[in-house]
């Protein structure tokens, strides 16, 4: 086991008066490749940033590469992202644009855009496969497309550690392919990956260990849990009856959309 | 007819200058506020503002430099307020913007040198009687507000288009979301003389809007909403020359608005035939959406 990338001790979080986390301990080593399990609504998106500090803590502690958040410096180290592309007030901005801004941490103000900037940018978009999008606005690409412009941007900063909230919720199989191509070439880098799942479909055989959460505490931290019976058949579609339902926690008002 | 020989004479020549700065200031903070959903951000600190304006004749003081300090300050109250989120806050904004105007009249009333004429020309802009001094406070202004604009702009890219994102980046969040709250605030100053304190808000976040139906990014979303912008003040200026009943701040703000609903029809046509473009070139394979 190398360093230890996070380590929450005691997390507690509360939104709106209500507990969404009651209590985790969670250590991340550098080299783990950990899929974040739960239900809507577990809590397992809360836990991830406030991993990261993200989501202030009301109770416990967490520690990003040894330091609290508040104190961290070594942003460039993480890679984060997001369930999906803000969009704002409806400013557009190109998918490069957004590619781009993942450098910002790694950039100081007044000095202009390097050639390594560019070229990370470059391998980034090659990556996911959107080297042809560059100046496409990104908020009006696909839902699938946007995830790729996302996982650009955390490629784009070079980071040491990827957390990624769901980044496999509502993307088209073309994208989930990707998406483990990606993985598994960061995994042979050494690369630390946290990721929030609903399931994991293709990244399955990547994930080295299977964190879930139920009702706000880890429920099984170890291997990643098999699927049993009709859901452990190859080719098996994981149909929940939930799309409807209204989001818990933090999203409250958005409705799922494939 | 929009009169020409005007351009010989200092007065105008002064509100040329005044209108071009108002145009390219306001449209490039403008942006960031729009994607930062804070598009009546200006109108608040323009109410607040009309205080410092007020405060300014009551002590004898320049109107334009209490105007600022007030200003700032109304701006910092309102993004403390923004940032702890609190869904009282929408009052507690609401209360400041009308303690802004009520106050700005009262203070007007009772100051030696205030009149009603004066609390319209701070309104609804009186930029015929923009002075030399004027235009250096302005000029300086301008020069702080897009050198804000020009040394954080990459910074203040990421924090308007994803809050959460700029934190997970390591970027001073509290700081640049000060930052965005002063800049408009100086913005405001500066484009008062010209449109007026109601209408100030108007040349931030029309020329965006506008740019925004036409374009793919943000950089350029900025630019060309800062070619709108002195292309409504200047057009808005030169039209008011036309009649002495014509006032230029709402000359300025219909014409931008009369942009808008030209780019809004422009845009259509444009992102259909992009889709169709992309379609093309996606071999059928990719659900273009089209956003409007």
């Amino acid at each position: 086991m190398g360093e230890t990338a996070f380590a929450m001790t005691g997390g507690r979080v509360t939104l709106d008066g209500r507990p969404v986390l009651a209590g985790v301990d969670l250590t991340i080593h550098e080299g783990d490749v950990v899929a974040v399990m739960g239900a809507n609504g577990s809590g397992k998106s809360t836990l991830v940033r406030a991993l990261l500090g993200l989501t202030p803590l009301s109770g416990g502690s967490t520690l990003l590469y040894g330091v609290p958040p508040a104190r961290f410096r070594q942003w460039w180290r993480i890679g984060y992202v997001p369930q999906r592309l803000a969009v704002g007030g409806g400013v557009p901005a190109t998918v490069r644009e957004v590619v781009a801004s993942g450098r910002i941490a790694r950039r100081r103000r007044l000095r202009r855009t390097s050639a390594a900037d560019r070229e990370a940018v470059d391998r980034a978009l090659d990556a996911v496969g959107l080297s042809d999008r560059t100046g496409d606005s990104a908020q009006a690409l696909s839902g699938g497309q946007q995830q790729r412009v996302l996982i650009a941007r955390a490629l784009a900063g070079e980071p040491d550690a990827y957390v990624m909230d769901e980044p496999t919720a509502g993307v088209d199989a073309e994208t989930q392919r990707l998406l483990a191509d990606t993985l598994t070439r960061l995994v042979a880098d050494g690369k630390t990956v946290v990721l929030v799942a609903h399931e994991l479909g293709p990244l399955e055989p990547l994930i080295t260990r299977g964190v879930v959460i139920r009702e706000g505490r880890v429920a099984h931290d170890g291997p990643p849990p098999q699927p049993e019976g009709e859901c452990a058949k190859p080719g098996h579609q994981h149909v929940h009856p939930h799309a409807a339902e209204a989001v818990a926690g933090p999203l409250r008002g958005w409705q799922g959309e494939a | 007819m929009i009169d020409l020989s005007l351009l010989d004479k200092q007065f105008f020549q002064l509100a040329l200058v005044a209108a071009l700065l108002v145009g390219l200031c306001a449209p490039a903070v403008g942006t960031f506020i729009v994607q930062r959903r804070l598009a009546l951000l200006g109108d608040g600190i323009g109410h607040v503002a009309l205080t410092g304006v007020a405060l300014g004749f009551l002590t004898g003081t320049a109107p334009v430099l209490t105007a600022v300090a007030v200003a700032v300050a109304g701006a910092l109250a309102i993004e403390l307020v923004r940032a702890r989120g609190r869904t009282s806050g929408d009052v507690a904004l609401a209360l400041l913007f009308y303690g802004g105007i009520a106050g700005g009249v009262m203070l007007m009333g009772i100051a030696p040198g205030g009149s009603n004429a004066k609390l319209n020309s701070y309104l609804f802009g009186a930029i015929a009687s923009v002075t030399v001094e004027d235009i250096w406070v302005i000029g300086g202004l301008a020069v702080l507000v897009l050198g804000v604009v020009a040394v954080f702009g990459r910074e203040l890219f990421v924090l308007c288009q994803d809050e959460e994102m700029a934190r997970a980046s390591g970027l001073p969040v509290r700081f640049l979301s000060m930052l965005v709250a002063v800049t408009a605030a100086l913005t405001v100053v500066i484009a008062m003389r010209v449109v007026g304190l109601l209408l100030v808000s108007a040349l931030m976040v029309i020329p965006v809007a506008t740019s925004q139906q036409l374009t793919r990014g943000f950089r350029s979303t900025m630019l060309l909403a800062m070619v709108f912008g002195v292309v409504a003040s200047l057009g808005g200026l030169l039209a008011s020359t036309a009649s002495t009943r014509v006032p230029p701040g709402a000359a300025i703000v219909l014409l931008a608005l009369a942009g808008f609903a030209l780019a809004l029809v422009v845009g259509r046509f444009v992102r259909r035939g992009r889709s169709q473009e992309s379609r093309v070139s996606q071999a059928g394979n990719v659900r273009v959406k089209e956003v409007l």
